[in-house]
């Protein structure tokens, strides 16, 4: 408990002191209602006070205003103790509410909590503890097992597993030895690390995670904006509902004070708190269970979005492959060797980041001498045109030959085919190909049983295409495209969908940008080190799982499923106990107690969101 | 100008009708109130973000007296 709620038990405990004692004594009229005034004030001064803050700042019926005119109008009435037990059952009802959210509250912020409290950092020869913030690009830290690291960096020394399950929601560790990058945020498990620094703490992976969860309870969902609207009309409508209450029936059947109670008690009936905490608590629920299983969801609005997606598009390379390419056939041209042909190859790509200049430049036996390399042109969707030993060679896939009017030899193999030209004459060509993901299949087939309608677009050959979609069973493939013709067909696609559900684009995030943020969930994957995709995406998944997606799609609709029984629930309560003041048959009293009660359970139902079910994943790992 | 604000705020309700007076504030650009992570994030023009700042505090005070913002 803090100050404040400490502070407030003890003023709950005081009036219920002074209640006792107030009750058995024998006086009447004026001085009774001095005497109860003691208690009332000390339990009610906060309150008041804000209620005449409000009335001078016009901030009209909020629920300090309506407690303070249902219990101001008790008094009136003489109803003296039944006065102070309103406020008092209204404080006990805050402090529990207070208690219970704040509680929530840190139990999600908690699993969350990968911020690192220290690096230890080299500084001439001594091993320094400082916070992570003070540790610059460079330096050299030391990691010892069951310590976070503190900052993305390189191994210089030490072999260990690293438990990233906090990140990825992967439970097997991951080793690691000189040499490999490490993430921070990651839990080094066994061997002692020497670790050199390669970016600093704002840009390191924990606090880009941070930073976006901690903004995606900024990014508020069309449930959240409802609440914010339905509360904006829904509390005028209640005080004129009740002073119609407390005048109509009264002008007909007489017994004012009676209609007057009733009246007041509809209006402390209806404070809106269940509602109002419950919505927003089950999404940042949703969002902080699903970024438990490595899937960070930056806002409200994605998690609704995610719950009502029909139709997934799927980018191939990278995200349904490996993206990791090798070379599995060469065919040179007459005249032409093929260990020539491959190094051309590879140099004239030799500045591209494309997976598959990368496999071409692994492919080559001996280092390459960038000397070679002059300037260097790349089309997108075609390839590159790079001047090497001062002849120009063009690599790259049927397109590009045409573009420049080579006579060339077609390759038929399934794969991608990198086709060589140098100073305009055919060289030959590569079959570079990719490897489906483990867990690919299973991925679609989780999606195809939710009736998820899958899309496949790919810059890659048709062959290629169509050999991964065979395998997957993909309903709809299109092969060959530029980027801007992925856009086009989101766009189709998007307009084609059925109405109220959305489409969602799955993405490695290299050259996705647009596609990303056109489609109405933009899902990039494996981004523990992309900047670029964490921007565009909407989703952002710390693997390469391609299951993930219809985990995140579940979490999505459980999140979404609890916060509309919240809705109904807490609404439905509400209107009866309204019904049920109105007519008289509740008190006070009672009133309060069950707003607290479905507050509660409203509260305890969105925590549920926490809970993430992997058993459908683990069944079919 | 954006800038990241730790907050202190009781209830849902009182979070969203003070995010939705500072929204309103001259000067603001805009601005979103997380009960949930106690932040105010707060974009105004950069030239006279102070005086902004120092109108969006009171108008949050007046809103809920008792809340806090720590700058």
């Amino acid at each position: 408990m803090n100050r404040k709620q400490k502070n407030i038990l003890i003023r709950i405990l005081l009036t219920a002191a002074l209640m006792l004692i107030l009750h058995p004594l024998p006086v009447e009229g004026w001085v009774r209602l001095l005497l109860t005034l003691i208690p009332y004030l000390l339990i009610g001064w906060d309150i008041l006070r804000k209620a005449i803050l409000g009335i001078l700042h016009r901030e009209l019926f909020d629920e300090n205003f309506l407690m303070s005119i249902a219990t101001i109008g008790a008094l009136v009435l003489g109803q003296y103790e039944e006065s102070v037990e309103v406020m008092l059952f209204y404080q006990i009802g805050e402090l529990f509410q207070s208690y219970a959210v704040g509680k929530s509250r840190r139990s999600i912020a908690s699993l969350m909590d990968i911020r690192p409290d220290f690096a230890n950092v080299e500084r001439d020869g001594q091993i320094v503890q400082v916070d992570p913030e003070e540790v610059e690009p460079g330096d050299c830290i030391v990691v010892r097992p069951g310590e976070r690291i503190p900052l993305d960096g390189t191994i210089l020394e030490g072999v260990s597993a690293l438990n990233t399950s906090a990140l990825t929601g992967e439970s097997l560790p991951r080793d690691v030895a000189p040499g490999s990058d490490v993430i921070s945020g990651c839990v080094n498990l066994s061997g002692l690390l020497r670790v050199r620094v390669t970016k600093p703490f704002e840009e390191s992976t924990v606090n880009r995670i941070l930073e976006l969860v901690e903004n995606s309870s900024l990014k508020k969902s069309k449930a959240e904006n409802f609440i914010t609207r339905f509360a904006h009309y829904y509390t005028p409508i209640v005080c004129i509902g009740a002073v119609l209450l407390a005048v109509i029936p009264p002008l007909f059947l007489g017994n004012w004070s009676e209609w007057i109670s009733r009246a007041l008690t509809f209006l402390v009936i209806s404070c809106p708190c269940a509602l109002v905490i419950s919505i927003p608590l089950s999404f940042f629920g949703g969002i902080g269970g699903a970024s438990r299983a490595g899937i960070l969801v930056k806002g409200g609005t994605d998690l609704e979005s995610l719950a009502h997606t029909k139709t997934v598009v799927f980018d191939k390379t990278g995200t349904l492959t490996q993206g990791v390419f090798t070379v599995t056939e060469m065919t040179p041209a007459p005249g032409w060797d093929a260990g020539d042909l491959l190094e051309l190859a590879a140099l004239a790509e030799a500045y591209s980041n494309h997976p598959i200049s990368r496999s071409l430049r692994d492919a080559c036996a001996h280092p390459l001498d960038l000397g070679r390399v002059g300037e260097s042109e790349e089309l997108a969707g075609g390839g590159v045109i790079t001047w090497v030993d001062g002849k120009q060679v063009a690599a790259g896939n049927a397109r590009l030959m045409n573009h420049i009017h080579a006579a060339f030899t077609e390759n038929s193999r399934p794969g991608t085919i990198v086709y060589l030209a140098v100073d305009g004459s055919f060289a030959g060509s590569i079959v570079i190909s990719d490897q489906l993901k483990s867990s690919s299949v299973a991925a679609m087939k989780d999606l195809q049983a939710q009736g998820i309608r899958t899309v496949l677009l790919t810059g890659d050959s048709e062959k290629a295409a169509q050999a991964v979609g065979n395998v997957l069973g993909i309903d709809e493939i299109h092969s060959g495209l530029l980027p801007d013709g992925k856009v086009e067909h989101v766009e189709r696609l998007l307009a084609a969908k059925p109405p109220k559900s959305t489409l969602a684009f799955v993405g490695d995030g290299i050259n996705d940008a647009p596609v990303l943020t056109r489609a109405d969930v933009g899902i990039a994957m494996g981004a523990m080190g992309s900047d670029a995709a964490i921007e565009a995406a909407d989703v952002v998944l710390m693997d390469d799982d391609p299951r993930k997606i219809s985990l995140a799609m579940r979490i999505a609709r459980k999140c979404l499923r609890i916060v509309r029984e919240n809705i109904i629930f807490a609404l439905g309560v509400k209107i009866i106990c309204l019904l049920l003041g109105a007519l008289g048959k509740a008190g006070m009293q009672a009133a309060i107690f069950a707003d607290v009660g479905v507050m509660v359970l409203a509260v305890l139902n969105a925590v549920r969101t926490l809970r993430v079910d992997h058993t459908s994943k683990n069944s079919q790992a | 100008m954006k800038k990241k604000l730790k907050i202190d705020v009781d209830c849902a309700n009182c979070a969203a009708k003070m995010e939705s007076a500072v929204k309103k504030l001259d000067g603001v650009t805009d601005a979103s109130i997380s009960f949930m992570s106690q932040r105010l994030i707060l974009e105004a023009d950069e030239d006279r973000f102070d005086s902004v700042l120092k109108e969006v505090i009171r108008t949050c005070k007046r809103v809920e007296p008792d809340c806090e913002i720590y700058l």
